[in-house]
């Protein structure tokens, strides 16, 4: 097999020596996502309600905002890495393949974002007085 | 993609015998990707609601009790456990084990019995709270 032509290694079709990573990338996230989806499901079970005013002073604790962050970025690199391997599967035209991969894109790096920014201000506001 | 309709297909999922790997296999990417749509919308919209404030989050609250709501929370709970359950088979699987046929039968047909299990554990948690 070689190492591939120049043009197979821009267009990612020869070695570009990271052949494992979205391999390992996914075992990290589901690593994470395993030890951090299981900690938010007994600290929602333990919490003494889910209603707003108990769900946003638990939030605001640095030592759950930063725990629900790095949940939110290992989830949403989890979902782009596992969604990324059932598209190339299922979408065989080149133009909705990109398509498809774009907006996947768009959803992760997006839905990461507002994740992580709500839980910054409920961190750095706490509890919204009507 | 094009083919030649004068040669065979290889065997698909209309002629496999179904198995209990093959539907594990199969539920591991259901599962994952309803989580990844459904399940990570449903968790962002918690988290904004709660970030903007009492009305947002009751909204949150109302379509989340209501009978659909729970319809999809405990369906999404059962992908969640289905997921994790598949996925740790997975580890296993990754290093080389659990491949001679009674085992992977076995441990198949284990993470369909255990993610009910736990679904059904964990809603009953919350509804023996409730009362």
């Amino acid at each position: 097999m070689g190492t591939g032509t120049g043009i197979g290694r821009v267009r990612g079709l020869g070695s570009a020596k990271h052949g494992a990573h979205h391999w390992l990338a996914q075992r990290y996230t589901a690593v994470g996502n395993l030890l951090l989806t299981l900690w938010l499901l007994f600290s929602l079970l333990s919490l003494p309600g889910l209603d707003y005013e108990s769900v946003v002073s638990w939030i605001s604790n640095p030592l759950v905002a930063v725990p629900l962050m790095l949940m939110v970025v290992s989830i949403f690199m989890h979902l782009r890495i596992g969604m990324q391997v059932m598209l190339e599967d299922y979408v065989h035209d080149k133009g909705l393949a990109f398509f498809s991969m774009l907006v996947l894109n768009f959803y992760a790096f997006g839905g990461a974002a507002a994740g992580i920014f709500a839980i910054a201000k409920i961190a750095f506001i706490g509890v919204v007085k009507p | 993609m094009a083919r030649s309709t004068s040669r065979p297909l290889s065997p698909h999922l209309t002629i496999w015998k179904w198995g209990p790997a093959m539907a594990v296999s199969i539920m591991h990417r259901v599962t994952g990707n309803g989580l990844a749509t459904a399940g990570a919308l449903g968790l962002i919209w918690w988290l904004m609601a709660a970030a903007t404030g009492p009305e947002a989050y009751a909204t949150f609250v109302k379509c989340a009790t209501s009978p659909i709501g729970y319809l999809v929370m405990i369906g999404l709970s059962w992908f969640f456990f289905q997921h994790l359950f598949s996925g740790l088979r997975h580890f296993v699987l990754d290093m080389g084990a659990g491949y001679e046929l009674k085992n992977n039968k076995m441990w198949s047909i284990a993470t369909f019995i255990l993610s009910l299990l736990t679904t059904g554990f964990v809603w009953l948690t919350i509804f023996g709270k409730a009362l």
